[in-house]
């Protein structure tokens, strides 16, 4: 270590790997893991948005899995969750939608609002 | 760079891994694998998360839930559901001990929300066998602020205006300590850590090593610059494998990194440090034998003054402070003095570490500002004594503090009340009692202890602690005489005002602090012949009472001895010639008919 500036270079680096262990403030992505989530395809659908969010370096936006929320018909099912919003779901997410959603929803903030499931839009 | 979805935080530390989790990091490994999420989920060995008696103890991030008592059977079942499924494993989850609701994160635990961590911030948080984790979480900026903005003299003036005291035991003003060193005429200067730590149910500093061991670093090399020293040692005892593994790693990376050695950061400035292991003797606690030892002749100590800070390790200017002091330095310096000196009371500022132990319900390590009451501490921390017993005391700061009884449950707790009280702060060991145990039994325990590491030196200490313990294994046993407990007072100021050092100065304190608030228990032993908590095997006898006993025989079964006699359905009665007093009659009958007085 010659200089500060290495030593912040270097935090930075290993900030964002572990990140996943702070709350970052920033969306989650939570994908809904039932069977018949799985069945229709959530796995590929969470590789995606891994393999997108990796692609573009935003490792501080956490993913996360849950549980079926009841709404089989409309899986796989994703939620985006921002800290003091109301959470997003989307449904019937195709690994396209998925890269879709992160680029507008995520990064740009603009929720994809025709893919919403949610009862009250 | 590999991108994980989840980090699972298994602890690596003692406690830990004596309940096996070295094992459960393999078998999750290969359970990982197995299902193809290897390469989502990472698994991160860290230090310890404080909650001991509910290891092995697993943290799944990014959603912070704490699994607790994980063993290798339940990991299918974590990785079917939690992982790949995204249900957590509700069986595995905490519960407050006086209810049944479970909690999820590990942030809404009781004995997690009263605590503030600072010299514990980074354990269970990263992998301490990885620089990188501690540099990521502002590690090595504390050094590079100071190599950059100080001059030694500011270093030193932030240390003492944050008000830091030595958290071995004696409370010296950290600060005040390195201004002498500084002051002190040589061009040759030492910084030693003390990580000998000795006391039975003590394991803080081990903690801070095994889960944090950068930071004990940083703030040796913090502490060089401002003394101007450029070489270190750790005196830790051989007996704890896992820091000193730790430690190794650490400074190999550190100096790889040239966060140690030549010229840190091209400020010119020189710092280095080496590992010395101990052999695990109680006094190479006290800084003149540690530095002895250090040296590596035979641990014993020497008269001061004169004091390390004018000569200490080879005659040279030394400063010596104990793994948690120094674990504070760097958050000192980050985050500023005056941070550091809003917690705390008016004299003792910061937070304290203190090892929970006994009988009581979450054992395990803990970190609370000073000031904090020992009733927020056993109750709301500690979730109470086991078994729903009533409180006695706690003997605080191990065989060279004393007991506080349960009419001080209130008071903050801080250096100066802790003195008042007849106890120290110590390194910070907290074993709890309950009603069933008997005082003089414990001071008879802590005075055997001292007694057996006396290092021999000095004549009080070495033969003072002998006729202590004397006096009380006679007391035990119910051979007691009237004169003993004057006999012990007068012993025990003798050995205060002359014994070399600390050890044998504060040797009888945990008499001093039972026979101040517990004085009727010694009286009852002597006078009475009775031990009122039911311990001293000698002074029990058991009695079977008759009105009680339904004469099942099953007592009789059970005596080892053949001492109970009686026929089938009418009153037993025990052969007191006969009864070696085990307890197994009274553990097996189920009418509650024997009695223990």
């Amino acid at each position: 270590m010659r200089s500060l500036d290495e030593l912040k270079k270097l935090k930075a680096k290993t900030q964002k790997e572990i990140s996943t262990r702070e709350k970052t403030g920033k969306p989650t992505i939570i994908v809904h893991m039932g069977t018949c989530g799985i069945a229709n395809g959530a796995r590929e659908v969470l590789n995606a948005a891994l393999a997108e969010l990796k692609e573009r370096n935003l490792t501080d936006i956490h993913v996360t899995q849950t549980g079926c929320p009841g709404l089989c018909h409309l899986e796989p099912l994703v939620t985006i969750s921002e800290p003091g919003k109301k959470p997003c779901v989307y449904g019937k997410v195709s690994v396209e939608n998925m890269k879709r959603i992160i680029l507008q929803h995520v990064v740009n903030g603009q929720p994809v609002t025709e893919w919403l499931v949610n009862l009250e839009k | 760079m590999e991108f994980y979805r989840s980090h699972v935080l298994i602890c690596t530390g003692t406690g830990c891994t004596s309940s096996n989790s070295r094992a459960l990091i393999d078998t999750l490994k290969k359970e990982l694998v197995e299902n193809g999420l290897e390469k989502e989920i990472q698994v991160i060995e860290t230090g310890c998360f404080g909650f001991c008696n509910l290891g092995p103890i697993m943290v799944v991030y990014p959603e912070g839930v704490f699994y607790c008592r994980v063993s290798e059977a339940d990991l299918r079942e974590v990785v079917q559901e939690h992982f790949v499924k995204g249900r957590v494993v509700q069986r595995l989850l905490y519960h407050e001990p006086n209810s049944t609701v479970k909690t999820t994160e590990f942030d809404e635990i009781e004995f997690f929300k009263h605590q503030k961590r600072v010299a514990l911030s980074n354990c269970g948080v990263i992998d301490p066998e990885k620089i990188e984790e501690y540099i990521a979480r502002d590690g090595y900026f504390a050094l590079a602020k100071v190599l950059h903005e100080m001059t030694p003299a500011q270093v030193i003036e932030e240390i003492k205006k944050s008000g830091l005291r030595g958290r071995g035991g004696g409370g010296f003003p950290t600060g005040m300590k390195w201004e002498f060193a500084a002051k002190a005429p040589g061009d040759q200067k030492y910084v030693v850590c003390n990580a000998d730590e000795g006391d039975p149910g003590a394991f803080m500093d081990r903690s801070v090593l095994e889960g944090d061991p950068h930071a004990v670093l940083e703030a040796m090399a913090i502490a060089g610059y401002a003394i101007g020293a450029n070489q270190g040692y750790i005196y830790v005892r051989a007996e704890y494998p896992i820091a000193v593994e730790r430690l190794t790693k650490a400074i190999e990376q550190a100096r790889k990194l040239g966060l140690l050695g030549k010229n840190i950061f091209g400020m010119g400035f020189d710092f280095d440090i080496g590992l010395r292991l101990g052999a695990g003797a109680f006094v190479c606690g006290e800084e003149t034998a540690l530095l002895t030892s250090v040296e590596g002749r035979r641990g014993e100590p020497r008269p001061r003054p004169p004091f390390p800070a004018n000569k200490g390790l080879w005659e040279k200017p030394t400063i010596i402070n104990n793994v948690e002091t120094f674990a504070n330095i760097p958050r000192i310096i980050r985050y500023g003095a005056d941070w550091f000196a809003s917690m705390g009371t008016e004299k003792s500022k910061g937070t304290k570490v203190f090892a929970l132990a006994g009988k009581i319900k979450n054992t395990g390590l803990i970190e609370v500002p000073m000031g904090t009451t020992l009733r927020t501490i056993v109750y709301d921390i500690g979730g109470g004594i086991l078994n729903d017993k009533e409180f006695k005391a706690v003997q605080i700061g191990g065989p060279s503090g004393g007991c506080i009884p349960a009419a001080l449950l209130d008071t903050p707790i801080d250096y100066d009340n802790l003195i008042a009280a007849g106890a120290m702060m110590g390194s910070g060991g907290l074993i709890v009692m309950d009603n069933d145990t008997c005082m003089v039994d414990i001071a008879r325990f802590f005075l055997e202890f001292t007694q057996d590491e006396s290092c021999g030196k000095c004549p009080p200490c070495r033969i003072g602690t002998k006729r202590m313990l004397e006096i009380l294994t006679r007391i035990t046993e119910g051979k007691g005489k009237p004169e003993d407990i004057d006999n012990l007072e007068a012993l025990a100021k003798t050995i205060k005002s002359s014994a070399l050092c600390a050890l044998g100065q504060t040797s009888p304190n945990p008499i001093l602090s039972t026979l101040k608030y517990f004085r009727d228990e010694y009286e009852a032993h002597i006078h009475d012949k009775k031990c009122p908590a039911g311990v001293c095997q000698a002074l029990l006898s058991y009695t079977i009472i008759e009105d009680k006993c339904r004469g099942c025989g099953l007592c009789a079964r059970n005596c080892p001895v053949n001492a109970i006699s009686g026929k089938v359905k009418e009153p037993y009665v025990i052969d007191r010639e006969k009864c070696i007093k085990c307890g197994a009659c009274m553990e097996k009958c189920k009418f509650g008919a024997i009695e223990r007085k």
